[in-house]
């Protein structure tokens, strides 16, 4: 997965959502081992630039590429894509969430149970997730990333309900796939301390 | 990509085991269906006799339209369905994992309580391996055509009506054909025709393997984007 030469890029880029354009000729490069923290307010479309880069929202205008990847993969098969929603089964246990989600997106059960680990969710394996409190929901949403190896992420407020603690593994994760020379973008609101981040700033003319 | 398609159809079975609902419910709906029409029809055995194969399909259809509406919907709200889009199956290939459980979970039921339920109509004995027959063979191409439908309807709350409203007619070929099939192994008419009736049966359900997952796979990445 340590491909060197991993380059994710956009021109021009455009995004309309109901009839509204959220964005247009935006522009970004980033390196493998680079993360991208996109910023703004609310409704500046950092949601909808994760969403077209997964290949699960409609590009306007413009085009994101990804080279040096898999090429006999769409960009989505090779992304991680964190959004809002967990896609959880309150009725599954832990474990069989991610064992689930680790046969099908690639990976091996062994790695699913090596994912709880990392974070921290080992001890509640056989808890059905309908009583997960939402930082665990959260946490069980992330060992995904940990269970099946991708050289993309795409996150969306990945801090979101995470107590500290977990923020701090979500730091040491996240440095690691970094280390790994894997890409992340990320939209956040907290400062995520990745210190080499590029940032992008979304909805700045509004601003003005 | 077989390991993903058979770790989605094995999870959709799991939840449709965990959660009732689905299966159970269209088995019980088709028992009360069943268990009316006598009342309605009047205690006329002959009558109930003749009318027994038709019923049977009829209820069976509207059993398993009952349950299409979750099809999709449940993966689209809790936010799978984006996953699944992103993983190595092709979209179409997910559509048929969840046809196909579908069906284990409600077709097949239906089709086992059918001659069961056939008593209540006064079904002729001789008729009821071939209907069963015939809803075994039928009952595949409700699963996958209502896929359709599903998917169509899949952003839209409530869409369980809307669904049934676009899928019905689809549904026409197979009751047709089907009843086709068990009236004329029951004596209704002879030989030939009740071949055909079973062949164009099975024709219907293969050309619902071959569009449904196609359509139902293009209705979702309509929805999703």
């Amino acid at each position: 997965m340590t491909t060197s030469d991993l380059r994710l890029s956009a021109r021009d880029l455009a995004c309309e959502r109901g009839g509204r354009l959220v964005f247009e000729s935006l522009e970004f490069d980033v390196a493998a081992g680079e993360a991208l923290v996109l910023t703004g307010p609310n409704g500046s479309g950092k949601s909808s630039l994760l969403r077209q880069i997964a290949g699960l929202l409609e590009i306007g205008r413009g085009q994101i590429e990804l080279t040096g990847g898999d090429p006999e993969r769409a960009l989505g098969e090779q992304a991680h894509y964190l959004g809002h929603l967990d896609a959880l089964k309150p009725s599954m246990s832990v474990l069989e969430t991610i064992r689930f989600w680790a046969l099908y997106l690639g990976g091996s059960a062994a790695a699913a149970q090596a994912a709880l680990d990392d974070m921290a969710l080992g001890d509640l394996a056989d808890l059905p997730v309908a009583y997960l409190s939402a930082g665990q929901r959260r946490r069980l949403a992330l060992a995904r990333l940990a269970a099946v190896p991708r050289p993309l992420w795409l996150l969306d407020e990945p801090t979101v309900a995470l107590d500290q603690a977990s923020v701090g593994r979500l730091r040491a994760f996240m440095a690691a796939h970094l280390a790994g020379g894997g890409i992340i973008v990320a939209a956040t609101h907290l400062d995520l301390g990745l210190g080499t981040a590029k940032s992008l700033r979304l909805g700045a003319e509004e601003m003005a | 990509m077989s390991r993903a398609f058979l770790a989605l159809l094995l999870r959709d079975l799991r939840l449709a085991a965990r959660l009732g609902g689905g299966g159970g419910m269209a088995v019980f709906f088709f028992l009360v269906v069943i268990a009316i029409v006598p009342l309605g029809v009047g205690p006329d055995r002959p009558l109930l006799a003749s009318l027994a194969p038709g019923m049977l399909w009829v209820a069976l259809l509207l059993a398993a339209l009952l349950t299409l509406d979750r099809l999709f919907q449940a993966d689209y709200e809790d936010g799978s369905l984006d996953l699944l889009s992103t993983g190595p199956l092709p979209l179409e290939l997910v559509a048929v994992a969840k046809a196909l459980a579908h069906w284990i979970v409600t077709g097949l039921p239906l089709v086992v309580s059918a001659p069961l339920l056939g008593v209540l109509l006064n079904l002729p004995s001789a008729a009821a391996l071939p209907l069963t027959l015939a809803m075994l063979i039928g009952t595949p191409a409700l699963s996958f055509l209502g896929s359709v439908g599903a998917a169509l309807t899949v952003g839209i709350r409530r869409g369980g009506l809307l669904a049934s409203l676009l899928v019905l007619p689809f549904y026409i070929p197979v009751l047709i054909f089907g009843v086709g099939a068990a009236a004329a192994a029951s004596g209704g008419f002879e030989g030939e025709a009740g071949r055909q009736a079973f062949l164009l049966l099975g024709a219907v359900t293969l050309a619902s393997f071959a569009v449904g997952p196609l359509a139902a796979a293009a209705a979702l990445r309509a929805n999703l984007r």
